[in-house]
């Protein structure tokens, strides 16, 4: 319980951080790259090292890979579809959001299983 | 003959130049937009943890990229833009919208270092200190970035 806690915390001050980073900054294309930034990977592999050891974070780090390539698509699909259609942003990022399931665990399958 | 190389592969003039900084957003945002993103960076950042344990590494893995705040954030932008529009008496919806468009584009182009910092995570993890890959992955994916920005733009 207290690991889930120390992660809960971590995660949500890196995480914070980043996005702090990426709203002082201009213009919005350069700081939607803090978007992306590896927030919950730094926030995760130091202490899963600790407790599991290098291999394990390697291994997560590999299926990180699968992860962010879903990602780039989901963002990339967000993106074009709020410039061509008059959505509301939070629906759209939400709704969105089974493109990065489907192609994350698509991919973990096909590629790295 | 290194540092020419460099120069002229990373024009960091070029990019500093174009990049600013805009402290006065800070003001704009609300307490609790702050504590919305600690809250789901906090629990995906637990998520992630639970599922490696109980699914494996290989599933917890996919978590480490998972778009945990972009809602908010992308919200969050097209809120801000759509308000000072609307100070100068315009209708800001479209142009949130726009903001929202561009910044997702930026974090798609920031998903590509965020590929580079797994790849090399996974590489060189077992071998160094975790510290050290860390420090080095997220340079690296801060550098692949900003790069792949810096090409789009100019392109």
């Amino acid at each position: 319980m207290s690991e889930i806690l120390i992660r809960f915390l971590v995660g949500g001050a890196v995480v914070s951080v980043f996005a702090i980073i990426g709203d002082l900054l201009k213009p919005k294309s350069f700081a939607g790259l803090f978007g992306a930034a590896p927030s919950v990977a730094l926030a995760t592999l130091g202490l899963t090292v600790a407790t599991e050891g290098s291999s394990y974070a390697a291994t997560e780090a590999r299926s990180m890979m699968a992860g962010a390539i879903a990602f780039t698509a989901y963002a990339s699909c967000v993106s074009w579809i709020m410039m061509r259609y008059k959505l509301k942003t939070l629906w759209v990022t939400i709704c969105a959001m089974p493109l990065w399931f489907g192609m994350a665990f698509g991919l973990w399958y096909l590629w790295l299983k | 003959m290194v540092w020419d190389g460099i120069r002229a592969l990373v024009p960091l003039a070029e990019i500093t130049m174009e990049i600013k900084v805009d402290p006065s957003v800070i003001g704009q945002t609300k307490w609790y937009e702050y504590a919305i993103r600690f809250l789901f960076g906090g629990l995906i950042t637990a998520i992630a943890g639970i599922i490696a344990k109980k699914y494996g590494p290989g599933i917890g893995g996919l978590f480490l990229a998972f778009p945990a705040i972009f809602p908010a954030s992308a919200t969050l932008i097209e809120k801000h833009e759509k308000q000072k529009k609307e100070e100068n008496g315009l209708t800001g919806t479209r142009r949130g919208r726009e903001a929202a468009s561009i910044d997702a584009a930026g974090s798609a182009m920031g998903s590509v270092g965020l590929f580079v910092f797994a790849f090399l995570v996974w590489q060189f993890a077992p071998r160094y200190s975790i510290w050290t890959v860390l420090i080095g992955a997220t340079l690296a994916w801060l550098i692949a970035s900003v790069l792949i920005w810096h090409v789009r733009r100019r392109s």
